[in-house]
């Protein structure tokens, strides 16, 4: 079974192929833009600092 | 013939400590109970453990059946739950619900409780830094801790019927249910992002065990009820999740699904070629459209299949109903949110961003990846993907979605607030959260099925209920309110609930 070729069949291509066809006004769109990238800042602002060292140190005990 | 489906899910969250002090998972789990118990605290009672009773019918085989270890914290709760320490991790139970909203509320009031206790512990602890929760199933280092299932389940069925459904069940209800991860837990397979946290942690079809060798499906035979009527299915494959859909459909289709296998109405087989290989598989395919192979030849996708089991299920709903798995309102929600999810992952499954947990976390982290040009390999995601889960209202990426209207809720927070304290009105669930919310301070113990209560005079009185469904608030209300003290109630039970 090609495995490599179903890991990377994400549905990324779909949506692309969607938007394509489907055009948003521009203001419409600017809007949209512009409440996700204050969303993506006000995450940023809410993230632990310094990522690799924080994920590096969330180690667990198996549990169950 | 299907028994009622009375359920409940079990979460062990992540724990870590923060800002100072020792990183012993152990005593920040026990603090963080405690802080919240206090003086409230009401233990729990261990007569009738029995972990290491199997399904197919022995006890004990060269498996490490879980221990049952009695020296860490462990309470019970006026909402009718169980918060402990189990191994490392804290631990919360919801209380006994009969159907997947009344599950789900309990569950969120659980993410609720966790908060909570955060909060207190930190006061306890002051410049020592805090105690943080998490509520995953991963630590990205090969390490897993478990969201489990539970569902009581006709004695009379013959677990090999079960476990022939419950395999392309469990391998194909993930498109739903999985909370999403970034890469694997094993180099041999690696993947930039997949569906369930959990999957690649189970390595055998059947089994005993819950720590290594996991299997897709566990034989834990502990009923906590008439052990010669019941069984309780424990379900240990599935995810953690905060989106309320994923709960609600998680709970809801399982349920129906067992009560088909008890009544024997499930029209096809669906037995798929090498399930633990598949359940990885279909973890990695975000498309859900590769096929797998059935057995009774030729293939399906995993949408397909989930099709399948929905088609039987509204026939089922039509000739039975759905009084043992849900009730005809829950029941029908759950059918028409199956459909609609369904449907949605055909055509696109990007659409369910903000209602199932495994495309929102996806479709945020593309949106990083896009803005900030990461690969999938930067740490920057692997964090957003652990905090994503982060409990603490303010630090929890999840919650700054929902406060964004990104994410669907099915519950009002009233209700949520409400299941914190108060118990379910339709399972012995009532009877053990009334007592205690009413005689905290004469209640010794308590555990599934039975209390001991404190009454003054003479020897300590234990109270069984060993019926799930005996005790509910149409079963008990009016007696309580009649009792001013707990020995009133004694001699006015008379006999067992059951």
């Amino acid at each position: 079974m090609p495995e490599r070729e179903q890991i990377h069949k994400t549905p990324q291509k779909r949506r692309e192929q969607e938007s394509t066809e489907t055009s948003v006004p521009t203001a419409q769109g600017e809007k949209i833009k512009g409440e996700l990238d204050e969303l993506l800042d006000e995450i940023d602002s809410v993230l632990e600092t310094n990522a690799e060292e924080f994920v590096k140190s969330y180690i667990q005990k198996g549990g169950e | 013939m299907a028994v009622p489906k009375v359920c409940g899910i079990e979460t062990e969250y992540g724990v870590s400590r923060r800002g100072g002090g020792e990183d012993n998972p152990v005593v920040a789990s026990s603090l963080l109970i405690n802080s919240y118990v206090d003086d409230k605290k009401v233990g729990w009672d261990f007569e009738d453990e029995t972990p290491a009773r199997d399904a197919r019918g022995f006890t004990r085989d060269a498996s490490n059946p879980p221990d049952v270890e009695t020296h860490l914290v462990n309470a019970v709760l006026t909402n009718g739950a169980r918060y402990y320490v189990d191994h490392a991790h804290p631990e919360y139970s919801t209380p006994e619900c009969t159907d997947a909203m009344s599950v789900l509320r309990a569950d969120k009031a659980g993410e609720r409780i966790i908060a909570a206790s955060m909060e207190l512990a930190g006061v306890t602890l002051g410049s020592e830094g805090e105690i943080v929760a998490y509520k995953n199933n991963s630590d990205g280092k090969g390490n897993s801790y478990g969201c489990h299932e539970n569902y009581l389940m006709d004695r009379n069925c013959a677990f090999g019927d079960i476990v022939k459904t419950l395999l392309p069940w469990f391998v194909t209800r993930q498109i739903f249910t999985g909370a999403g991860k970034v890469g694997a837990e094993h180099d041999r397979d690696s993947v930039d992002f997949q569906i369930s946290a959990r999957s690649d942690f189970f390595e055998e079809e059947v089994g005993l065990e819950t720590t290594i060798r996991r299997p897709i499906v566990n034989t834990r035979d502990e009923p906590h009820a008439m052990s010669s009527q019941y069984r309780r299915l424990h379900v240990i494959v599935g995810d953690a999740n905060l989106c309320e859909l994923s709960t609600f459909l998680k709970v809801g289709t399982t349920a129906i699904v067992l009560a088909m296998i008890e009544d024997n109405a499930l029209e096809n087989d669906l037995s798929i070629y090498e399930p633990v290989r598949a359940l990885r598989s279909v973890s990695r395919d975000l498309t859900c459209t590769s096929p797998l192979e059935l057995r009774s030849g030729g293939s399906a996708t995993p949408i397909e299949i989930q099709w399948q089991f929905l088609a039987s299920a509204k026939k089922y709903a039509e000739r039975t109903g759905l009084e043992h798995c849900g009730g005809a309102d829950v029941g029908a929600e759950v059918l028409r949110r199956w459909e609609e999810v369904l449907t949605d992952l055909e055509g696109d499954p990007l659409s369910l961003d903000g209602r199932l947990d495994w495309v929102t976390k996806f479709c945020l982290l593309e949106q990083f990846k896009d803005r900030d040009g990461l690969s999938w390999s930067d740490p920057k995601l692997a964090l957003i993907d652990l905090q994503y889960h982060d409990v603490r209202p303010k630090r929890s990426l999840y919650e700054r979605l929902v406060q964004a209207g990104k994410v669907e809720r099915l519950l009002s927070e009233e209700e949520v607030e409400r299941a914190i304290s108060r118990p379910p009105d339709d399972t012995r669930a009532y009877f053990r959260g009334e007592c205690l919310r009413r005689w905290p301070k004469s209640i010794i113990a308590a555990n599934w099925d039975s209390i001991v209560f404190d009454v003054g005079s003479g020897s300590l009185q234990r109270v069984p209920m060993m019926d799930p469904l005996k005790g509910t608030r149409n079963h008990v209300e009016a007696l309580l309110n009649t009792c001013d003290t707990p020995l009133d109630l004694i001699e006015r039970l008379g006999s067992p609930l059951a």
